[in-house]
This record gives structure tokens, C-alpha cells and sequence, in this order.
């Protein structure tokens, strides 16, 4: 029942092309948490210049552990941010078809518009979409009536029936309440009711980490099934490396509010150049493999006071003088590749340095 | 031959719902098993949701009574322990580890009250300077030290630090048994491959044997020794781990390893068949 | 004291509660420093209007109405604060042991508890006045009222509990070593002990309104002085008619000042009741 298939074989592509825009394009984005208690001013620095874009058709995966700033990111590229979270600098520029957008440029963007319709989110907790004392059905009036142009509601819970059946499920659970149906069935529900409007842009924030295994891989069978049926762009944001390496076309790791390493998936796990994807890739345990696997020594910084320099360097087997002070640039490095380590790409460390590759790792 | 902890025909029965109509669930269906004394191992429960092994676990724990057959540790029967003072001495040489460092200690409480609490109890230690040799002599062992743990709150620590003062705090009676139920799967994949060491550490090291529940089969084949499966409240396959996982003769043991993503499929291929998202379950 | 302190200076609800608070509390100290008995009649020239000599004025019955009232203000604080502590402790008995036990514990004292709430209290209090008439004192009424005010908030303890007891630091403790009562009152109390505080403004407001209902339709041993009991006087020598509105007037600005002040304080409790508010406060302070 394992088909090979390679991923990327989609339209999408580790290198984007010149001549296809992406539809999301992030730019030196900075949103930090600004924090005011009792008179204490405190900032945290969750998501601290990223810069991502994602081509139509793609699935984009990010990597990070809790307090990574990876929900932080998605939120703000989802314009669902929230004071104390705020956008400091930087800019979110979806290019969908006939109609772009800027979030955060200033002018309030019509977010209600283009949600549903072309930018939609499927969540972890499904039970927060569906309304537990309202059937099913009427969850896809609730979102999809107004963008989905039917003549009459007949018409309209036809569409939707068809693309249930696509989604290889049953008429009959739109006459179903919440509390009724199994996580699975539930989580796919909201997978249906994000892609009725055939979106051209999905947010899925661990979609399936509260699944049994058994279930999580039908699941995520079926989101990329309706991706690559409706090609849509997805930004899929997990914290297990084994989901995105069978999900994703790429991929980015983000480390303490900042993105470290990014490229095509394939080539990120068969050669990973940042120190901590490589430990993330090796950690992961195998059936079939007890090499014994080497614990990463230390613990997530803190956002609120991060170190200085890289931020990784106080956990960092290959950790330099310079890494101590000098934030790395994320350069390409490669094909579709980049990276923000001054001892993967040395030629990045900025002239002037006393010591600057003298090791300081313990 | 004796027995370290000898699980006999469990079986636990919950009655659910109201005063009228109440109906009956069963959660753990005639599992039995033995680990001996003297050969410590890391023997590990999996299954998924709703398949008993968390019961199990707090039968083990003698925090839940078994409906039926008998759980005995060290050949005395759990369900007999009824006095405090049998429950302190069941209680040192078995200890629990959660799932969630974060819920595990009180956050209006600081850490060190816990393992200090510990020693009191079980060791029967109240000078001061005793209770915190021994908390730190515990804390050494999972790589901590009592001064990086003194005085702080649980938010000030990090998910990896609070599970390994959790085995710390765990450690400090000394037990033979330690049931560690779900103890990775909150835990930040950057600190998840230590713990994991960690628990190869305690039973070569420390001669404990653990009681390993978890979904994640992958660990499981890292760390395990023996393993049994369980699919709704039964036992669907047992014996030695590596053979098990290696080529698992049950349907369902079949099922949920091939339902394990592999990292390598990065390279090799996706292993999301579309003919998997046609399978449904019943609703 | 630090919360105190904190919430003074940032939250301006508890800033005017306390304010307020302040103002009854030494109107009632005042009373220690009384010129006159507050038993004593016709001790100054009755019906005065406010002057510099009489402040608010005096009553028909020849009382200092200011001095008079520092008195009716201290027995109706201490009554309130008397029931809200005698029930404080009744519910939080009751809800810790109830929802840290459970089973059958649990069912015999919540189907008590439910007993209570569902009593109509007015008709009871009456009764209970018609029975025993003067030997009702005030201490007595605060013992009946305590006894029938805790249900409500046992209930709250009782649920919060009841999760507390799921989560996985009560297993820890329990593994600790630590005895049941080490666990309902170090683990689980310092969750609770916000919803009391708060709890207590409201129960004081609740007690007090109570027994002012009761005093000025003269339900109450109408002898001793308190908010109630002065307008009950006022009426009965119809102050309003007779053009007397001081006597009337300052007791009813007096409670009305304590009820707001209760309540703002109440109102702003609720955000330091908050657990994730309380927390965020610890890291910031961290």
C-alpha cells in the first residue's frame, strides 16, 4: 500500500521560478509579544526576521519545537494576531489569482474578504470550527455559503456533497453533530470544510497531533490528496519531522523566532547543514535502528532575553567565538537552499574577528 | 522464580453514565504479564487511544482498583494495600512519571518542594542538609543538580528539565519499578532523545525496571526490551521487542506499524498512499 | 502585600473600592472616640439640622446623628465581615472535602448543600425572628445567616477542586508522600483562596443588604444600632415628613458607599483571580 511517490512531484519545485509569483511572500518579518505588566515593559521576540515565500501549488512545511515562534508565525501570516502580539516591521504580501493583498501595510486589509474564499486554516482542535450544537451541515453554510455562488441552497449543498465525496466521505455527516463523530472523522470534516472553496492558500497548524497514528496517516493522506487536487499552497506546521518528511515539498526549521535553515525536503534530511536540523534528523528514532542517538545538550532560550549572537550557539557542538556575538546571516547556500550558520557557510563570518573560529563548544 | 511485578487476568470495568441506564465499558480485558526480579527491563505497553493501557498503568500504580484477576508486586497483592503505612512502603518502590511536565508539578509551587517532600517520606530523613543531599544525589543521576533546581518555579524550567526532575523526584525512594506513562510525548523533540537515554541509563544503571506506555512505536523499538500491544483493552500481540517490531504478526500490529512515518521517506518516497485516504472509518 | 500594592497602583476599580472601603472603615473606628453612650437618648437637642457643632445634624430621638452612626456602622462591618467569615469557612470545608474526596462523600454533603441554596431565606430569617424574638441579638442573626449563605460558593470550591484533583500535580504530590490533608490545603487552597476572597465581598454585600431588609422592616433587635436599625428609627418617627431628611440621608450614603466599594473590590479581585493572569504576574516578576 506504499506508493512511491517522490515529493515535489507536484508543480511545486525547490527553486522557484522566475516566472511563477509566489503567492505568499514574507519579508523581514518581525512580530513580537509587548508585554505591559503592572508598569514592567517586556518584549519577546517570537517571530524575529523571517523571510519566507511559497509558490502556488507547494506544500511548505515548518519545524520547530514549543516556543520556536512557529505559531507565533502562522498567525500573523494568517492576520489573526492579537494583542500583546504585534508586528514591528516587516511585511505579509499574499499574490492570489486577481487579487493581492498586504497585511500589516498599514491600511487595514480587508482580511473577510479573502477568507474561506482564498486563504483558509485548518486547526488542531477541530471542535473550536465546529459549533457542538449545530449539525454539520450547518457549519459549511456558516463559512462557505457566501463564496460559493449556488442559485439556490440545493445547488449549493450539492457542491458541498461533491466535495465531501471527494474527500472520500459520506453525505451523511452533515446531518451529524460534533460530539457524534470520531476525532478522525471530525478533523477531516474541518480538512472538507477548509477546502470546499478551493482555497488557493491553506494554514494547517498541527492538524493532526492530537490523531492516533492510525488516523493521523489518513489524514494526512487526504490533505494531500485535496492539495494536490484543488493545488492550493499549504503551510503545514508540525513539530514531528517524520510528518513533514512525507508531506512536504519544503522546508523550513525555525530555532528561537528565527528561521535557520530552509530547502527542499529531500535535500534537507539527506544533508542538513544547520548543527540543530541535523540533530532534530538524527534524533528521530527508527523502527528497525537502535544506534544509540546522542541527546542535545541544554534547553530552549528564553524569547524574552535570547542569547546574543546565534542563537543556538550556547547548545552547539560545532559553536565558534564568533557565533557568541555575531548574529549569522541566512544566506542561500545551494540550490533552493539557505541557511544561517557561520559553520556551514564560513565564507558568511564578517572580516575583523579576533579568534572568530576558535571553538567554544563543550 | 520470583516476581518483581506479576500482572494476573487484569481486568477493569467502568460503569458510565447516570443513576438510571448506567452501561458498562470495559477498559482493560484479561491482560496478564510478568517481569522478574533481579533482571531490569524496559517493558512497554503500546496502543493507541482508548486501548486501556493508561488503566492499566494506574492499576500498576494501585491508584485504580482491577475489576478482575490481580496485580502483585514483590507477591503481595495491590488491591490489599489499605493502610497508609502499606501504601508509603508500596509507594517507595514503585513510582509514577507523567505525561506533561508542564501539569506535573504545581505552578504556584516551587519543584524543589516535591523532591524534598519525597525524601522525608520515604527515606525517613528530616535534617535538612540530608533531605538536600539526597535530592541533589537524584538530581545528579538525570544530569540536573539541586542548584540549578532550588528555589525555582515550574515555569522558569523547561518542559526537558521539569520531566528530568520528575525522574529525579521519582528516583529519591529508591524503587525497583518506575511506570512512566506517555513520559516523551511532550517533550520538545530537542530534549525527547535525552529522556529517552535516560531511561536506558536507569535500568543498565540503576537496575530499574520501567513500565514504558506510549503511542510511538519508533521510541519504543529504540528503547524497549519486551513489548506488548493493545488494541481495546486487550493484549493483540507480547514478546521481544526487535522481533515484534521488526515483523509484527497481528492484523492490528500490522496496521499501526505501517501507519508509522518514516523519516527517510524524505529520500525514499512518501508513504501517504492516496488509497489511505479512502479508508473510512465508521463514523 | 506586593499584589496589594500592584493593584493599587494599576487597577483603578480597586484603587476606588479601597478608597471607599477606607472611608467606612474609619467612620467605624471613629466610635471608640465617641462623646456619647450610643445606648442614650435625648443626650443632645433633638431634630438639629447639620451644623458645625452636629456635623449631620441629630435625630428625633435626640442622638448625635454622626456619632450615632459611626456606631451603626461598626456593628453592621462586623456583622458582615462575621458571616462572611463563618461561612468562608463552611464552604471551603466543605467544597475541599467534597470535591477532593468525591464518591460518597461527595454525594451525601453536595445533596446537603443543595438543600440549602434551595431554601427561600427571607421567610426562614422571619421565622426565625418571630421565634425568638429579643433573644435575637446580632451575633445570633450572623450564626443563622452564615449557616445559610456558604452553599452557593461550597459549590465553586467543590468544582475547582474536582479538576484540581484530575490534573497530574496531585498525582506527583500523592507519590511525594504527602497526606490527604497536605494536598487539599498546600497543593489545592492556594487555587481556591481568590474565590474566597472575592467570594467574600459579594457574601458581605449579600449579608449586609440582608440585614438591612430585615432591620428597617424591624425583623431585628431594633436596640442595637446599625444601618437598618437607624433608618428603621427614621421611619418610625417619619423623619422624611417631618422634614428630618439627615437622619434618613447619611446612613443610606454610608451603606450605599460600602456596597460600591464592595463590589468595585470584588470586580477587581476577579482579574487576580484569574489563574493565568496570577501566573503571568509571577514571570514578570521572575
Amino acid at each position: 500500500m506504499t506508493t512511491l511517490t517522490q515529493p515535489g512531484a507536484g508543480a511545486a519545485m525547490a527553486t522557484p521560478d522566475a516566472s511563477v509569483r509566489p503567492v505568499l511572500s514574507v519579508e523581514d518579518l518581525r512580530a513580537y509579544y509587548v508585554l505591559d505588566l503592572f508598569g514592567v515593559k517586556r518584549e519577546v521576540r517570537a517571530v524575529d526576521d523571517i523571510s519566507i515565500r511559497i509558490m502556488p501549488n507547494e506544500i511548505y512545511g515548518i519545524a520547530g519545537e514549543s516556543s520556536s515562534g512557529k505559531t507565533s508565525l502562522i498567525k500573523t501570516i494568517a492576520g489573526a494576531i492579537q494583542p500583546p502580539l504585534t508586528v514591528v516591521g516587516g511585511k505579509v504580501h499574499f499574490d492570489f489569482r486577481g487579487k493581492s493583498i498586504d497585511l500589516y501595510s498599514g491600511a487595514p486589509a480587508d482580511l473577510d474578504a479573502i477568507r474561506w474564499r482564498h486563504l483558509s486554516y485548518i486547526m488542531q482542535g477541530s471542535m473550536n470550527v465546529l459549533n457542538p450544537v449545530r449539525r454539520v451541515r450547518q457549519a459549511f453554510i456558516d463559512f462557505a455559503a457566501r463564496h460559493i455562488a449556488a442559485p439556490s441552497r440545493r445547488a449549493f449543498e450539492e457542491v458541498v456533497v461533491a466535495h465531501l465525496d471527494r474527500l472520500h466521505l459520506s453525505p451523511h455527516v452533515l446531518d451529524a453533530y460534533p460530539h457524534e463523530l470520531s476525532g478522525g472523522m471530525r478533523q477531516r470534516v474541518t480538512i472538507a470544510l477548509a477546502t470546499v472553496c478551493k482555497p488557493e492558500f491553506i494554514i494547517a497548524d498541527e492538524p493532526t497531533t492530537a490523531l492516533d497514528v492510525v488516523v493521523q496517516k489518513r489524514v494526512l493522506a487526504m490533505i494531500r490528496e485535496v492539495q494536490r487536487e484543488i493545488g492550493s499552497s499549504l503551510l503545514f506546521v508540525t513539530h514531528d519531522m517524520s510528518v513533514h518528511a512525507n508531506l512536504c515539498d519544503r522546508l523550513g526549521i525555525m530555532y528561537a523566532g528565527r528561521l535557520v535553515e530552509e530547502g527542499a525536503t529531500s535535500d534537507l534530511f539527506a544533508s542538513p547543514k544547520h548543527p540543530y536540523t541535523q540533530h532534530l534528523i538524527s534524533s528521530l528514532p527508527r523502527i528497525g535502528d537502535r544506534t544509540p542517538r546522542e541527546g542535545l545538550k541544554g534547553t530552549p532560550p528564553n524569547l524574552a532575553d535570547p542569547p546574543p549572537g546565534c542563537r543556538f550557539h550556547p547548545r552547539c557542538p560545532m559553536a565558534m567565538e564568533v557565533c557568541r556575538t555575531v548574529v549569522p546571516p541566512f544566506v542561500t547556500a545551494g540550490k533552493g537552499r539557505r541557511v544561517a550558520c557561520f559553520a556551514a557557510e564560513p565564507e558568511t563570518i564578517p572580516d575583523g574577528i579576533a579568534n572568530a573560529t576558535r571553538s567554544i563548544a563543550a | 522464580m520470583t516476581h518483581l511485578l506479576e500482572v494476573d487476568k487484569v481486568g477493569k470495568t467502568y460503569a458510565m453514565g447516570g443513576i438510571l441506564g448506567s452501561h458498562r465499558v470495559r477498559a482493560v480485558e484479561n491482560v496478564s504479564f510478568a517481569l522478574e526480579a533481579g533482571r531490569p527491563e524496559i517493558f512497554t505497553v503500546i496502543g493507541e487511544s482508548g486501548s486501556g493501557k493508561s488503566t492499566l498503568a494506574r492499576m500498576i500504580l494501585a491508584s485504580v482498583p482491577p475489576s478482575d484477576g490481580a496485580i502483585r508486586f514483590e507477591g503481595q497483592d495491590v488491591a490489599a494495600i489499605k493502610s497508609r503505612r502499606d501504601r508509603l512502603a508500596f509507594m517507595k518502590r514503585v513510582q509514577p512519571i507523567f505525561q506533561n511536565p508542564f501539569e506535573a508539578f504545581n505552578p504556584l509551587k516551587k519543584v524543589d518542594r516535591y523532591l524534598f517532600m519525597t525524601a522525608r517520606r520515604f527515606n525517613g530523613v528530616s535534617r535538612r542538609d540530608e533531605v538536600e543531599r539526597q535530592a541533589d544525589e537524584a538530581l545528579r543521576k538525570v544530569g540536573l543538580s539541586l542548584a540549578e533546581v532550588k528555589g525555582r518555579f515550574p515555569h522558569e524550567l523547561s518542559g526537558g528539565q521539569l520531566q528530568r526532575i520528575a525522574i529525579a523526584r521519582a528516583l529519591i525512594p529508591g524503587p525497583a519499578l518506575i511506570v512512566a506513562d506517555e513520559p516523551v510525548s511532550m517533550v520538545d523533540a530537542s530534549l525527547r532523545t535525552s529522556i529517552v537515554n535516560l531511561f536506558m541509563t536507569l535500568r543498565d544503571d540503576l537496575g530499574v525496571s520501567i513500565i514504558y506506555i506510549t503511542h510511538d512505536l519508533a521510541t519504543a523499538y529504540y528503547i524497549s526490551d519486551r513489548i506488548i500491544i493493545m488494541q481495546k483493552g486487550e493484549v493483540v500481540e507480547a514478546g521481544d521487542a526487535r522481533t515484534v517490531l521488526a515483523d509484527p504478526q497481528h492484523p492490528y500490529s500490522r496496521e499501526l506499524k505501517a501507519a508509522v512515518l518514516s523519516p527517510d521517506a524524505a529520500i525514499t518516497g512518501s508513504a501517504l498512499a492516496e488509497t489511505d485516504a479512502a479508508t473510512l472509518e465508521p463514523t | 502585600m506586593r499584589v496589594v500594592f500592584d493593584l493599587l497602583r494599576t487597577n483603578i476599580e480597586f484603587a476606588i473600592g479601597m478608597f471607599l472601603l477606607a472611608i467606612v472603615v474609619i467612620v467605624s473606628a471613629l466610635s471608640f472616640v465617641s462623646p456619647y453612650e450610643p445606648d442614650l437618648i435625648y443626650v443632645v437637642f433633638p431634630d438639629m439640622p447639620p451644623s458645625a457643632e452636629h456635623i449631620m445634624g441629630t435625630t428625633s430621638r435626640g442622638q448625635d446623628t454622626f456619632w450615632r452612626l459611626t456606631f451603626a456602622m461598626r456593628n453592621t462591618l462586623l456583622f458582615g465581615l462575621s458571616v462572611a467569615i463563618l461561612s468562608r469557612i463552611l464552604s471551603l470545608l466543605i467544597g475541599l472535602v467534597s470535591g477532593y474526596l468525591g464518591g460518597a462523600v461527595d454525594r451525601v454533603l453536595m445533596s446537603i448543600n443543595d438543600t440549602f441554596v434551595v431554601i427561600p431565606l427571607f421567610p426562614i430569617l422571619v421565622l426565625f425572628y418571630f421565634v425568638m424574638r429579643d433573644s435575637m441579638s446580632w451575633v445570633g442573626l450572623a450564626i443563622i445567616m452564615a449557616c445559610l449563605g456558604w452553599a452557593y460558593d461550597a459549590r465553586l470550591i467543590r468544582s475547582v477542586t474536582m479538576s484540581l484533583r484530575t490534573r497530574e500535580f496531585t498525582q506527583q504530590s500523592v507519590f511525594s508522600g504527602m497526606t490527604t490533608r497536605q494536598i487539599v490545603s498546600q497543593e489545592h487552597l492556594p487555587y481556591v483562596m481568590p474565590i474566597v476572597f472575592s467570594t467574600t465581598m459579594n457574601n458581605m454585600n449579600w449579608s449586609i443588604g440582608l440585614e438591612v431588609t430585615l432591620s428597617v422592616l424591624g425583623f431585628t433587635n431594633i436596640n442595637t444600632p446599625t444601618i437598618g436599625t437607624m433608618i428603621y428609627w427614621a421611619n418610625q418617627h417619619t423623619a422624611l415628613v417631618a422634614g428630618v431628611w439627615w437622619w434618613i440621608l447619611f446612613p443610606v450614603l454610608m451603606v450605599v458607599i460600602l456596597f460600591i466599594g464592595l463590589f468595585l473590590l470584588a470586580v477587581s479581585m476577579n482579574e487576580y483571580i484569574d489563574p493565568r493572569s496570577r501566573l503571568s504576574r509571577m514571570k514578570g516578576a521572575a
